[in-house]
């Protein structure tokens, strides 16, 4: 059986061209099982990549691979360039201000992924700052990546942390933040977009509000850059840290946004080549921002690629995507709740991107392995969420989550999935 | 049809690979993995604990694997998800009330020719691979 996908019957946003959008991602024209198309509804975990990046990274590895900073050669030189200018590109991304007469894009620090940039601020900051007696707020929705990390710290520094709780809905009960917001706080850490329930948090309300305390507000920004125009400057934020796969960009590569004055107040992270001004066996000066936190050779291919992401998430237009994106969220909404004992998990008034559900008594592994072999990608499991799951009191969902190239046949199909599962299943 | 002693694992595998033949489709032959994981007795509730828990899946699995008549290896397990309930029934039909020597060095190609492939990779969260690994331990340990 061939590939086919119909046409689609009622265009979401005329100012949207999905069919030319999905059209840019190779790995999305393909069948699995041998007669199953591909439907991706796997994005919170990690997106597909457009053909524009899969050039560029090949592109650098064919004709200009070199180290950077160090060589006066032409090709060191090149790739130097092109990796500084992806800073530049990354601020612009993220609407990071100028800071004390000094460039936004010295605000830009390049890390693995949004773990390693919230791991670089617990252990930089985190050791720093804070000690016995003081708190760290964070959500009950938040990532094991955005708990762990602080767990750690706190164990070490003797600092406590408390839980910002959420609704049934999957919202973020505000009165109970500010409740729990005090001179003790030093720190609130929180995501912008919850990977489990696609809540979008009202970020702004919550830097003011920790502001007034006189506390830091860190946003894990991961899920909300793919989907949302972010701007942290009206954020607020002090730290802001995303991902460069879950935006079309890829694995290995990720940016932590901080302040100019914290930046430069913090310890250097890791020690090594590149972080370093002078280096005796006495003593060793380190390197400004961003570079003294990032020792050694860096991920050079991957950041020059996560450019050419962010400049093609660009072209698409981030308010049009975002227009399309939450049209199609309502219509797949709509149509799984038609199914008979659909529970929802996460039905926030603001939310971007993720639908999860369960399916009566269906366990969440038995649906997205009969969903897999329809050729429908969703992922099962409690999402590296598990006090949030504990809220809900579940052991997991199944989430599909939607990209800028999902449309309303994907959803159809993951309908049709479902409807045989419980037909398997029932 | 039940397992007897008298036959070997090769030819409840081969029983098992002509039953599943029967259907052409993967949504029959899962059809069929799910009647047989209801067909399995449910394991004493005082078993399912962290002795007989299998680490690495997305659904509770417990798996016990004990000495039986003629120091055979009785086999007994349990899943809360329907799908991993039948990779259960599927190592029980083959490996139940078999010599442990001969489960320890046990090869499970049989789950290929039977269409369930794709659950034998060691990074699936079914637990699958993980199940073997503990009931050839115990084998072991018997043996």
């Amino acid at each position: 059986m061939e590939a086919t996908r119909p046409k689609q019957e009622a265009v979401l946003d005329a100012d949207y061209d999905v069919e030319a959008v999905r059209a840019a991602f190779p790995a999305l024209q393909q069948d699995l099982y041998d007669d199953q198309p591909l439907v991706y509804l796997d994005n919170a975990a990690t997106t597909q990549k457009p053909q524009a990046v899969i050039d560029r990274l090949t592109g650098y590895y064919t004709r200009e691979n070199a180290n950077v900073h160090r060589g006066v050669h032409f090709l060191s030189q090149q790739a130097s360039d092109a990796y500084e200018a992806v800073r530049e590109r990354m601020a612009d991304f993220i609407g990071a201000p100028e800071a004390g007469g000094r460039p936004a894009h010295e605000q830009i620090v390049y890390t693995r992924g949004t773990t390693e940039a919230i791991n670089l601020v617990a252990a930089t900051w985190g050791r720093a700052e804070l000690q016995e007696g003081d708190e760290v707020l964070l959500s009950q929705m938040e990532h094991h990546s955005n708990i762990v990390p602080w767990q750690r710290i706190c164990e070490e520094t003797g600092a406590q942390i408390k839980i910002i709780p959420v609704t049934d809905r999957g919202e973020l009960v505000f009165e109970a933040f500010e409740k729990r917001l005090s001179e003790r706080t030093k720190l609130v850490a929180v995501t912008h977009v919850s990977n489990a329930l696609g809540t979008i948090n009202p970020v702004e309300e919550i830097v003011r509000a920790a502001h007034e305390a006189g506390a830091k507000v860190l946003v894990d920004g991961a899920q909300s850059v793919p989907h949302l125009p972010v701007d942290v400057e009206a954020l607020g934020a002090d730290f802001f840290c995303f991902s460069g796969h879950k935006m079309y960009g890829p694995t290995g590569i990720g940016v932590l946004y901080g302040r100019r004055r914290l930046l430069d107040a913090m310890p250097p992270y890791q020690g090594g080549g590149d972080m370093i001004d002078e280096v005796s066996f006495e003593d060793t000066t380190y390197a400004e921002v961003p570079h003294k936190f990032e020792a050694g050779t860096p991920n050079i291919s991957s950041v020059i690629a996560l450019g050419a992401a962010a400049a093609w998430l660009k072209e698409q237009g981030r308010p049009r995507v975002r227009r399309h994106e939450k049209a199609l969220l309502e219509y797949a909404t709509e149509r799984v709740r038609e199914i008979d004992d659909i529970r929802l998990v996460g039905t926030a008034r603001e939310k971007a991107s993720v639908l999860s559900f369960l399916l009566g008594d269906v366990h969440p592994y038995d649906a997205g392995t009969v969903l897999d072999r329809m050729g429908v990608a969703v992922r099962t499991g409690h999402h590296c969420a598990q006090p949030l799951m504990e809220h809900f009191s579940i052991p997991g969902t199944v989430r599909a989550s939607l990209a800028c190239y999902n449309d309303r046949s994907d959803v159809d199909r993951l309908v049709e999935g479902l409807r045989k599962v419980r037909r398997m299943f029932g | 049809m039940p397992a007897t002693a008298e036959s070997t694992i090769d030819a409840r595998a081969d029983d098992l690979i002509a039953e599943f033949s029967l259907f052409d489709g993967w949504m029959g032959r899962y059809e069929h993995l799910i009647d047989l994981g209801r067909e399995i007795p449910e394991i004493a509730e005082a078993y399912k604990n962290d002795a007989h828990r299998i680490e690495g899946c997305q659904s509770k699995v417990w798996v016990r694997a004990e000495p039986g008549e003629n120091g055979r290896l009785r086999l007994t397990g349990d899943s809360n998800a329907a799908i991993t309930r039948g990779l259960v029934a599927l190592l029980i039909r083959v490996l139940d009330d078999q010599p442990p020597e001969a489960v320890v060095t046990v090869e499970l190609g049989f789950l290929g020719e039977i269409g369930m492939d794709e659950h034998l990779s060691p990074t699936r969260k079914n637990g699958l691979h993980a199940m073997v690994r503990q009931i050839k331990e115990r084998a072991a340990a018997l043996a």
